[in-house]
């Protein structure tokens, strides 16, 4: 039935490889053992790739006549060529993925991870598939006729996987700028969405009755096309959500294969990826004060930001200023705290922000950094920028932990962040965005905003009144080239 | 295994998740997801299995593509979390930071 069990050695193996991976995630907590995180996971998979070429080494049948009679002895019987195309298999890959990792730029990040979710999404259909076109293999068939227990893990992680896949690459694509960030909205999505949804699981179990080669194939091809559909109508913004869940998928899926394998190491990866993907987007969905549902109804952002734009706020007064006024503005502080949003990425301003921080250090200014948790494009976008401009990760602090500090602060300088700083989301009702957490920014005693103009606005598409306010000075610039103007006046 | 052995493992695993997970600082959120995508390459595992057993083509195949993707996630997603994590930097003393 369920396959020779595996040899002691190997499930002990497996095992250990996944508490490797469990540690990798709890050498996170802080960035002191991240590293040696890191190792522990590279362990792991070490671990369960030697041992699953060793086990599973490919074998000649004895009695192949490719063989002569001189070669049949006991070293033989490995299939070097197959173990040949193996290696090459991992070379191609590592060269790929090392040569990627190495060039990427840190701003690209959340592009990145949509496309290697993508890669963990399709590498799970095309193990369920030759799952499915050789069960015997994997131990799962008896006479040709596959379990039908494995058969719904098999399909379930075909689906998943499938799924992972094409909402990755649409993730992708709009993250790279390939597609607009704007949700695009078919007409009946939801009911459209819900009936291939049904059909998949439809599909699914009727799998277990009746293992056709259409019934699969159909169900693969129906997940495909509904990851593509789920992830279309999303707006750029609500992308930390996705890439978090899409995250979690490629877990689950991986764990649906695990079943189908009887694989600790793949169950645990699966469940450890799985939870991770969803507690993140748990997080982000609350830092958004937003359903996971209505995020992935999708649509927000789009009709919003009309009825923002027709509210006629535009012409209210405000402040400008220039780069000496803000030069001068944070040299006197005492305090100056930096809120940085995805506006920073675009310009690619974070260098110089630390240069202008450092400047204000040397005169004796405290420098802060506060994040909003769904700054950017993915959960700890910001983190990480602000760590590849050499910003000490002890100088930057998360909404919670900062937010009362604004009071006792002289310059709250917002650079690409818009909407996280609204305070329309504490006091007005109507707000589309209201009942979000938002920085306080409006409590220090001044604000420098940063904005390419005053037209345009945020995501939510409404009109920030922190731009109107009495303590607020607009600089309207390229994020960049104001920061790197004011560098310039404090230097 | 049976399927109630294997789905032990899975649920403790899924708590085991929740509790580490929570436990990771919001500062880590992106190498956190760039870690989570080399260990889901684990995949890989299946993947060998099908590209090395002999008898039907098409799954030898399949499981040869799976094994260049999963790699590329495999190296990629370690080689970009390790190169992400040296990012993160402590505040220097003010004595080595005169020294820059």
């Amino acid at each position: 039935m369920h396959g020779a069990a595996l040899p002691s050695w190997v499930a002990l193996a497996y095992l250990i490889a996944g508490v490797c991976f469990i540690l990798a995630l709890r050498g996170l907590s802080s960035p002191v053992s991240s590293q040696r995180g890191n190792r522990f996971g590279i362990a792991g998979m070490a671990i369960a790739l030697v041992t699953t070429l060793v086990h599973y080494a490919p074998r000649l049948a004895i009695d192949d006549d490719f063989l002569g009679s001189e070669a049949r002895d006991v070293g033989s019987t490995f299939d070097w060529l197959t173990l040949g195309e193996i290696a090459a298999a991992i070379a191609i890959g590592a060269v790929i993925g090392l040569v990627t990792a190495r060039r990427i730029a840190m701003t690209a990040m959340p592009q990145l991870v949509a496309a290697f979710h993508s890669l963990v999404g399709l590498a799970a259909v095309l193990v369920a598939a030759a799952a499915y076109l050789n069960p015997e293999a994997f131990g799962i068939a008896a006479g040709g006729v596959i379990n039908p227990v494995s058969r719904v893990e098999m399909g379930l992680g075909a689906a998943i996987g499938a799924i992972t896949f094409s909402g990755s690459v649409i993730a992708f694509l709009k993250l790279n700028g390939n597609m607009s960030g704007k949700p695009i909205l078919l007409p009946g999505r939801h009911v459209i969405n819900l009936g291939v949804l049904a059909l998949i699981v439809g599909l699914v179990a009727y799998f277990t009755q009746d293992q056709s080669p259409w019934v699969f194939w159909s169900a693969v091809a129906l997940s495909f096309a509904i990851g593509f559909l789920l992830i279309v109508p999303i707006g750029g913004a609500d992308m930390p959500v996705v890439v978090s869940m899409l995250n979690s998928y490629s877990g689950w899926a991986a764990a649906a294969m695990g079943f189908t394998l009887q694989n600790s190491a793949m169950i645990i990866t699966g469940a450890l990826v799985g939870s991770s993907g969803a507690i993140l987007s748990y997080i982000m969905c609350r830092a958004m004060n937003r359903s996971f549902i209505s995020v992935i109804a999708g649509g927000f952002g789009g009709d919003a930001a009309a009825a923002g734009g027709a509210g006629g706020a535009i012409d209210r007064p405000y402040k400008r200023g220039s780069a000496e006024d803000a030069a001068f503005l944070m040299k006197q502080a005492e305090q100056v705290i930096i809120v940085p949003g995805y506006g920073m990425a675009v310009a690619q301003a974070q260098h110089a922000l630390r240069e202008m921080g450092d400047l204000l250090k040397k005169e004796g200014v405290s420098v802060k950094y506060a994040i909003h948790p769904v700054a950017g494009r993915m959960p700890g976008h910001m983190n990480v920028l602000l760590a590849e401009a050499n910003v000490p990760y002890d100088e930057v602090f998360e909404l919670e932990d900062i937010n009362s500090e604004f009071a006792r602060t002289d310059v709250a300088f917002v650079i690409g962040a818009n909407d996280v700083t609204n305070p329309a989301a504490k006091t007005d009702r109507s707000s589309p965005i209201y009942g979000m957490p938002v920085l306080d920014v409006e409590k220090a005693k001044t604000v420098l905003f940063i904005k390419r103009s005053m037209g345009g606005v945020g995501y939510a598409g409404v009109d920030n009144e922190l731009f109107y306010r009495d303590n607020t000075m607009m600089l309207l610039a390229d994020a960049k080239k104001m920061v790197e103007d004011i560098v310039k006046s404090l230097g | 295994m049976d399927f109630i052995t294997i789905l032990s493992i899975f649920v403790l695993a899924c708590f085991v998740g929740y509790y580490v997970v929570w436990s990771v600082t919001p500062a880590l959120h992106t190498p956190l997801m760039a870690v989570t995508n080399a260990i889901s390459s684990v995949i890989i595992v299946g993947a060998l299995i099908a590209a090395a057993a002999a008898g039907v083509p098409g799954a030898k195949w399949l499981g040869l593509t799976g094994v260049v993707l999963a790699s590329i996630n495999i190296f990629g997603g370690f080689a970009v979390t390790a190169r992400m994590l040296a990012m993160y930097k402590k505040k220097p003393s003010s004595a080595q930071r005169e020294h820059r």
